[in-house]
């Protein structure tokens, strides 16, 4: 027997989703993942002075606008053909790196934990999923108790950023050509302390949490493996190399397919809509894309374009960082950290392609880059420039592309009588919640729910933890999608 | 060995002979401190004391049902808010807010356990329970165009039920509806032009659907936690705010009630005619377009994030984000207005 199961909303995520699948005998036959909410970006970018794009651009999320702002300054930066200078760099580094460390803690403790362990019994808390709760009562005790310390300690990784930033969410500071911030020492310093504080945890709390539900849950590590071809961006720029591709970065640009690393070429980007909520053409590149809402479109069930690389589907977050700097072996901190890390739960490198492996290679990363952090801060020259000089230009376009804490995100921007004329993002949920494409292929969570177990309809949990495994973050993901739709077919209970 | 706070000893000693607000489950929140205080292990003291003390105190715990909805945002009020350090955030979703009043976070779908149909229902069940009681907080704009279809919230029979909807429904049983941020105060970004989801402030729409329920606005881009941290204690302890306390745009003046220009920091230099002219030049950020003259908020005196920095302190012009005009009235946003 076929049954419809859909959770809408899908919770604890950012956004707005609806994931709706068909399970057959215990087990997921098809899934779609749809964005419900439209707000129209593009179309409000188009027009404006292209200044105002780092701070409207940060309000497509509130979890990760420094995101935004530094992919927004860089497509700038690239439109302008100016390049930040040192501290200008390093800065944005920071800035971004404090939300990543924020948002990596935020997910596990604040989104996933709850699909783990078993949460005290009052709201926010109940009602839940009746879950295969499985770790003994003093350790989930001990991680619930962690929950509320990641909360404080989530407020400080916010803390860090705003000493440079300015404020989170939405950062002030940064700019076209670098930013704005007059470094001080006692910038330096209280950015310092507070990332020890945080170093601390992610040692000693977060990273074993991580390790514990991943030896009880050892099953999940062979849950959810989706379409296993992987794309990152690269963030953290280590020189002032103009050319993104050449460009050296804490974590590299690349694809990973078939075991080894491709490289990545931006016009070969578009997004198909033929499953999406848009009158506009398919298959455009990002640089020429149209949003054309169509919220009737008989076809459509989401508000999300499905991009694609060369037509192929990617998946794209911690785990394409971890795999592409586990094969390019440059970085020989992170490949220890994410080996070791297998090696101690006794799983194979296939295994990361899974639940467990997106939330281990999340915890991971989060090490490498406070440590890269600490390092960085006192790179800062207190008296060097901050920003480049830029003429805004009669024409231009741009671009920029850079990892989220969730996965590649790529800002285009074309400039008309020094006007915004066009402006089109394609962020990490973009990819990975992606819809059918015009050639029928599912995106990276689709696939990744197909096959999952499902026991009792009523109680969809491991769905829920595989979605969540991807931290789907919605608002970013649909400022390009349109209205709701109609099902693809009607299948309650088939 | 750390003592129990005593904060938190009250507070368990209260949940655990207090009336509960009885829904499907039972609490436990006694235990729960237990875990959360971790390694703060209960001493037999404590243990003794704990029913006395509880006694004391009983009569004077209010509890307030909370729905937090999400409708176009970005979640950074959401983020923004948990960034609350007094009270802190565990206090605040866990635990007492104030002391004697406690919020029941049943519904706010970023963090709560439940998912789905599970979730909403928590939605509905409250709203109609605590008909009058209950406090509507809504982060985001409502989508109005084409009836709303543009954002969508869970389902009903097989079809996407609206925000729109859901404001419809909900709205007229609570005792007041919070916006939280400028795109649920006034439209903010979502409703930037030329508005393609047809968004609008929540007061507007309820003004639209002739609902009376009364509407107070916390607005900012993102809201400050002090800012909603304020406003609800203001109706806890001391009930709706008085036509006097709010200004035009329903928001309290103590918090919106002079322009960020006339408390800045920079004041000396633009007394001393020291503009800056480009990013990263230390001077006063008028000649950058900063809208401090026009904006309304005490963030000069306040800060953000724990009171580490604010916008002004990193040479970045005010953008005016507490402001019904943001963003099209302050745009350009980096040019004088």
């Amino acid at each position: 027997m076929k049954t419809r199961v859909v959770i809408d909303p899908l919770t604890r995520i950012e956004g707005h989703l609806k994931v709706e699948t068909v399970v057959e005998d215990g087990v997921v036959v098809e899934a779609r993942a749809s964005g419900t909410l439209y707000r129209g970006f593009e179309q409000m970018l188009s027009g404006r002075e292209p200044l105002d794009a780092v701070q409207l651009m940060q309000r497509l999320c509130g979890v990760c606008p420094s995101a935004h702002a530094v992919a927004a300054s860089q497509c700038l930066d690239n439109a302008f053909g100016i390049m930040p200078p040192n501290n200008g760099r390093i800065i944005r580094n920071l800035i971004q790196g404090a939300n990543y460390i924020q948002s990596h803690i935020l997910h596990f403790y604040h989104l996933v934990a709850l699909d783990f362990v078993r949460g005290p019994e009052f709201p926010p808390f109940v009602p839940r999923y009746e879950a295969d709760y499985r770790l003994p009562k003093t350790t989930s005790d001990q991680i619930v108790s962690h929950y509320v310390q990641a909360l404080h300690i989530r407020v400080k990784a916010h803390e860090m950023s705003a000493v440079f930033s300015g404020k989170m969410p939405h950062c002030a500071s940064v700019v076209p050509g670098g930013v704005t911030v007059t470094p001080t020492v006692d910038k330096v310093t209280t950015f310092l302390w507070r990332l020890k504080e945080l170093q601390d945890f992610i040692n000693n709390v977060y990273l074993p949490d991580v390790m514990i539900i991943g030896e009880v849950y050892r099953d999940y590590a062979d849950i959810g493996a989706g379409c296993k071809k992987m794309l990152s961006y690269g963030a953290f720029d280590l020189d002032n190399e103009p050319l993104v591709s050449k460009r050296q970065r804490l974590f590299g640009m690349a694809r990973y397919v078939n075991g080894g690393l491709l490289p990545v070429d931006p016009a070969k980007i578009t997004e198909d809509v033929s499953a999406a909520w848009y009158r506009s053409a398919s298959h455009l590149s990002p640089a020429a894309g149209e949003t054309v809402p169509d919220p009737k479109k008989a076809e459509g069930y989401t508000w999300l374009k499905a991009p694609r690389y060369e037509n192929a589907v990617y998946e794209v977050g911690p785990l394409a960082r971890a795999v592409i700097a586990l094969t390019r072996r440059s970085d020989p901190v992170h490949v220890n950290a994410i080996e070791s890390a297998l090696s101690h739960l006794r799983l194979q490198r296939e295994n990361l392609f899974s639940v467990m492996g997106r939330n281990l290679c999340r915890a991971v990363e989060t090490k490498i880059l406070a440590d890269a952090m600490a390092k960085w801060v006192l790179q800062i020259k207190l008296d060097d420039a901050v920003a480049s000089d830029y003429k805004m230009p009669e024409t231009a376009q741009g671009y920029g592309l850079w990892d989220a804490s969730r996965g590649a995100l790529g800002h285009w921007i074309s400039i008309r009588n020094k006007l915004i004329g066009k402006y089109q993002a394609v962020v990490p949920t973009t990819w990975n919640a992606s819809p059918h494409d015009d050639k029928g292929q599912a995106g990276a969570i689709e696939q990744a729910l197909i096959g999952a177990p499902v026991k009792d309809v009523e109680h969809p949990f491991s769905v829920a933890r595989i979605v969540r495994s991807f931290d789907p973050c919605i608002a970013c993901a649909v400022h390009l999608v349109t209205a709701r739709g109609k099902l693809l077919r009607k299948m309650n209970v088939v | 060995m750390k003592s129990q706070p005593p904060w938190d000893v009250a507070t368990s000693a209260l949940i655990e002979s207090g009336k509960s607000l009885d829904l499907k489950h039972g609490f436990s929140r006694r235990s729960f401190f237990r875990w959360a205080s971790a390694g703060t292990a209960m001493t037999a003291a404590n243990e003794a004391f704990l029913p006395k003390l509880g006694a004391q105190i009983k009569e004077a715990v209010q509890e307030y049902p909370i729905v937090w909805m999400q409708a176009s945002a970005c979640s950074g009020c959401s983020v923004s808010v948990i960034n609350t350090i007094h009270p802190s955030i565990k206090n605040v979703i866990l635990d007492q807010i104030l002391p004697g009043h406690q919020l029941f976070l049943n519904y706010h779908s970023t963090l709560m356990a439940a998912a789905g149909k599970l979730s909403t229902d928590v939605a509905r069940e409250t709203a109609s329970k605590y008909k009058g009681k209950f406090l509507f907080l809504i982060e985001g704009a409502i989508p109005t165009l084409d009836d709303g279809m543009y954002g969508t919230l869970g389902e009903e029979k097989g079809k996407p039920v609206t925000m729109l909807e859901w404001v419809r429904q909900l709205a007229p049983s609570a005792m007041a509806v919070l916006t939280i941020g400028t795109c649920a105060a006034y439209g903010g970004i979502a409703a930037a032009k030329p508005n393609p989801s047809g968004a609008k402030g929540v007061g507007e729409v309820l003004d639209s659907m002739k609902i009376s329920t009364p509407v107070i606005n916390i607005p900012g881009c993102p809201c400050h936690p002090d800012w909603f941290i304020g406003t609800v204690a203001r109706v806890l302890l001391y009930g709706l705010p008085k036509p006097k306390e709010l200004d035009e745009h329903r928001r309290l003046k103590s918090y919106f009630g002079k322009s960020v220009h006339n408390r800045c920091i920079n004041r000396d230099l633009m007394d001393d005619g020291v503009f800056s002219t480009k990013f990263g030049e230390v001077g006063c950020l008028l000649e950058l377009g900063c809208k401090g003259p026009f904006t309304y908020a005490d963030c000069p005196l306040r800060q953000w994030n724990s009171g580490v920095n604010w916008c002004i302190n990193v040479n970045a012009p005010c953008i005016g984000c507490t402001e019904p005009g943001f963003p099209d009235e302050h745009s350009p946003l980096y040019q004088k207005r």
